[in-house]
């Protein structure tokens, strides 16, 4: 039968309806997937025991290998194994080669200048490689929880770009995951310590793993979890614990700098074991060939210790970035292996003067939060308080152009993803058949102040008088931050929508910048605003009067009465090319005073003219 | 009437309520649903009710309302793996039919 799992209180599932959802931790060395089972999240380990699926692909004519063998084969076979494939997703063929690492790979150009990777197998993008990742941990996690999946939170580092976040999001599809959400890596870290339940406050993540090493502040506000800064080394790890201690067992026992690769490797071995030991003893016993030495956790203290250094001086960096105190954060949470390291974790608890949340294994933690996440948002949790978890913000304001170059916000910025809102717009001149939709993104009143995100035109629209159009803007951003926009005109049903990515290629940095213009120039904004919008009025005005004279200007209105409408428009056009909004408003006002009897005029005509002619009964059929 | 838990069982519920932080112990129950007649209740129980059956094994209250007593007399709550797969399995002595998966029962 079936076996089963603790439920909350009163919330066993449906036979049959157990929606089985994993956390997946795609990592650039590691990758892992969680569950949670009986009210526990838990990593799901292999046949074998394994919790940890190395992130290695060989690729063998026939089949492919995932895993620890395919990552020892990668110096057997360095063409058709693929190491730390995260580092190319998102990328083109041009960035791979501006990353300055030595790959080994012989890469071709494919279509939308993606790299791919020549294997035994033909060419394999790295979206390919991911899925193959994927694809292991998805079999993993339905033999373990006994059914299909209905979907997956996979996390993402908190830098990614839409780029590297769509080509995530494609590998998971091609692996056969439904993406419930990419969830920064941080942030899952945060949720794995139940940070997420806390009402406010913020965090700071210190991940140090293998071969990286990222520090992310993140402010929690209402459950939400906003980054407010990033900041790292893509080139300090745990790695280069390993180097320290092997250069000092060189200098130690006299050896040649110049090591072959073999006696390298092994030298690389004893210095990661002495590491690790060095974690809970005070002496590590080690051997090269005929040296035998001992390295002291002090001694390691002091070879680390330029490293540490590092890493610290980017952690106060991105506090500094983020705005804030170091005093401010109230908790920091380690992850990657090489927080293991106690020297780590005292430097860190002393930067923040506070211990750093250590309780989770910081291999397991990202996982762990992301199948928590997961879980939510399959729907398995609707007790009461425990809404739908939303973890992440837009960063700046989505809307578009109105007339006279104004930004017209449709999502203000930090409302939590995934979000739809919609407005209604109209044509601005008499039987307009088309509207541009102008999208952008940014806080500043005037377009030219904000950042240019896509154009499309929405056509077809029936002829009607100005303002009769009823044009529905829909603005939808998903779980991942990809918006579109769909624009339809409510009485024929035409409509226009196109895809665009909002953060693309902006920075942290940028982002910061375009928000502080914005309350700089809030003040200036609000006058530009204004004055736009009395200029577009009186613009509108002026065209419709003006059409008006050419119509019926003979017929209805007399010569003086001709003339003082004339007047009128002569000083609001003189008074629109200046910058005095109350004077352009109370013109406009003159304007329409004085085209008031002719505008009456006009509809009487036009009512005399459709009822000349006809009888009673005609009309009142 | 009794209810029983294998050992493997009980640990694996303490584990769980202590990952949990709070809880008494865990409700175990039938409801009439499913593709044959009767699904088993598993939960934790934050606050038993007034009715409520209380048994304790190895150190673990399992909690029962009186109705769902009846079809599940003589059950024995075991924790068992299959391949990679694991959770809570039970032996109830009282079913004569299941479903093909099992999720469901009759007596």
């Amino acid at each position: 039968m079936a076996l089963l799992q603790i439920a909350e209180p009163g919330q066993s599932p449906q036979p049959h309806q157990r929606r089985l959802a994993v956390g997946i931790d795609l990592g650039t060395t590691n990758s892992l997937v969680a569950a949670l089972r009986s009210g526990l999240s838990e990593p799901i380990a292999d046949a074998a025991g394994q919790v940890i699926l190395p992130s290695a692909v060989r690729y063998h004519a026939d089949r492919v290998e995932v895993g620890e063998a395919a990552r020892l084969a990668a110096s057997a076979d360095p063409l058709n194994t693929v190491l730390s494939v995260k580092r190319l997703m998102g990328r083109g063929l041009a960035d791979v080669k501006q990353l300055g690492e030595q790959l080994p790979y012989r890469f071709v150009e494919g279509e939308s200048h993606m790299p791919f990777i020549e294997t035994v197998q033909g060419p394999k993008s790295p979206v390919e490689v991911s899925a193959d990742i994927l694809k292991v941990l998805r079999q993993r996690a339905e033999a373990a929880l006994g059914g299909e999946l209905v979907g997956a939170v996979i996390t993402v580092p908190a830098y990614f770009d839409d780029a590297q976040r769509q080509a995530t999001k494609d590998a998971a599809r091609l692996a056969g995951l439904n993406v419930l959400r990419l969830l920064n890596e941080p942030t899952a870290a945060a949720v794995a310590y139940g940070l997420d339940q806390h009402a406010e406050g913020v965090v700071a993540i210190y991940d140090l793993g293998g071969g990286t090493f990222d520090i992310s502040i993140l402010r929690l506000t209402g459950g939400v979890f906003e980054v407010l800064a990033t900041g790292g080394d893509s080139a300090l790890g745990g790695d280069d614990f390993d180097h320290a201690i092997a250069g000092w067992m060189v200098e130690q026992a006299g050896l040649s700098a110049d090591l072959d690769p073999g006696e390298q490797r092994s030298l690389l071995q004893a210095a990661c074991a002495a590491k690790e030991a060095l974690t809970t003893c005070d002496v590590a016993r080690l051997s090269h060939g005929a040296w035998q030495g001992q390295l002291s956790r002090q001694r390691f203290e002091a070879l680390i210790e330029p490293m540490l250094a590092r890493s610290l001086k980017a952690c106060r960096r991105a506090v500094r970035d983020a705005g804030i105190e170091l005093e401010e954060v109230e908790a920091v949470v380690m992850v990657g292996g090489s927080t293991r390291v106690p020297r780590v974790r005292q430097a860190v608890a002393e930067l923040f003067a506070r211990q750093p949340l250590t309780d989770i294994d910081p291999d397991q933690v990202v996982a762990i939060g992301a199948a928590i996440q997961a879980d939510t948002l399959a729907g398995n949790k609707r007790g009461e308080g425990e809404e739908l978890l939303l973890l992440d913000v837009i960063p700046l304001s989505l809307g578009l152009e109105t007339m006279g170059g104004l930004m017209e916000k449709v999502i203000p910025r930090n409302t939590t993803i995934p979000v739809a809102r919609a407005q209604d717009f109209t044509t601005y001149k008499d039987g307009q058949t088309a509207m541009m939709i102008h999208v952008l993104q940014g806080e500043r009143e005037l377009i030219s102040d904000c950042r240019s995100l896509a154009r499309f035109e929405l056509r077809g629209i029936p002829p009607m008088v100005a303002g009769a159009a009823k044009i529905r803007v829909t603005f939808q951003v998903d779980a991942d931050g990809l918006l579109s926009v769909a624009a339809r005109e409510l009485a024929s049903g035409v409509e226009a929508s196109i895809q665009v990515k909002p953060s693309y290629g902006l920075t942290d940095g940028e982002i910061a910048r375009m928000l502080q213009d914005s309350f700089r120039n809030a003040g200036e904004d609000k006058v530009a605003r204004v004055l736009r919008e009395q200029q577009v009025d009186a613009q509108r005005l002026l065209e419709a009067v003006e059409a008006a004279l050419q119509a019926d200007g003979e017929r209805l209105l007399d010569a003086d009465e001709r003339l003082a409408i004339e007047a009128q428009i002569q000083q609001l056009r003189e008074l629109m090319t200046g910058s005095d909004g109350l004077a352009i408003e109370q013109q406009t006002k003159r304007l329409t005073q004085v085209t008031d009897a002719f505008a009456a005029r006009r509809l009487d005509a036009t009512v005399k003219a459709a009822l000349a002619g006809r009888s009673l009964n005609e009309i009142e059929e | 009437m009794a209810i029983s838990m294998t050992e493997a069982a009980a640990q694996h519920v303490q584990r769980s309520l202590e990952g949990r932080g709070k809880g008494e112990g865990i409700r175990l129950g039938v409801r009439t649903t499913g593709c044959s007649g009767l699904a088993y209740v598993l939960e934790f129980v934050d606050a038993a009710d007034s009715e409520d059956q209380v048994f304790e094994t190895h150190g673990v209250k399992v909690i029962i309302d009186p109705k769902s007593l009846v079809y599940l007399d003589g059950t024995e709550l075991d924790f068992v793996k299959e391949g990679l797969n694991e959770g809570f399995k039970f032996n109830n002595p009282n079913v004569r039919g299941e479903c093909g998966c099992g999720e469901s029962f009759n007596i």
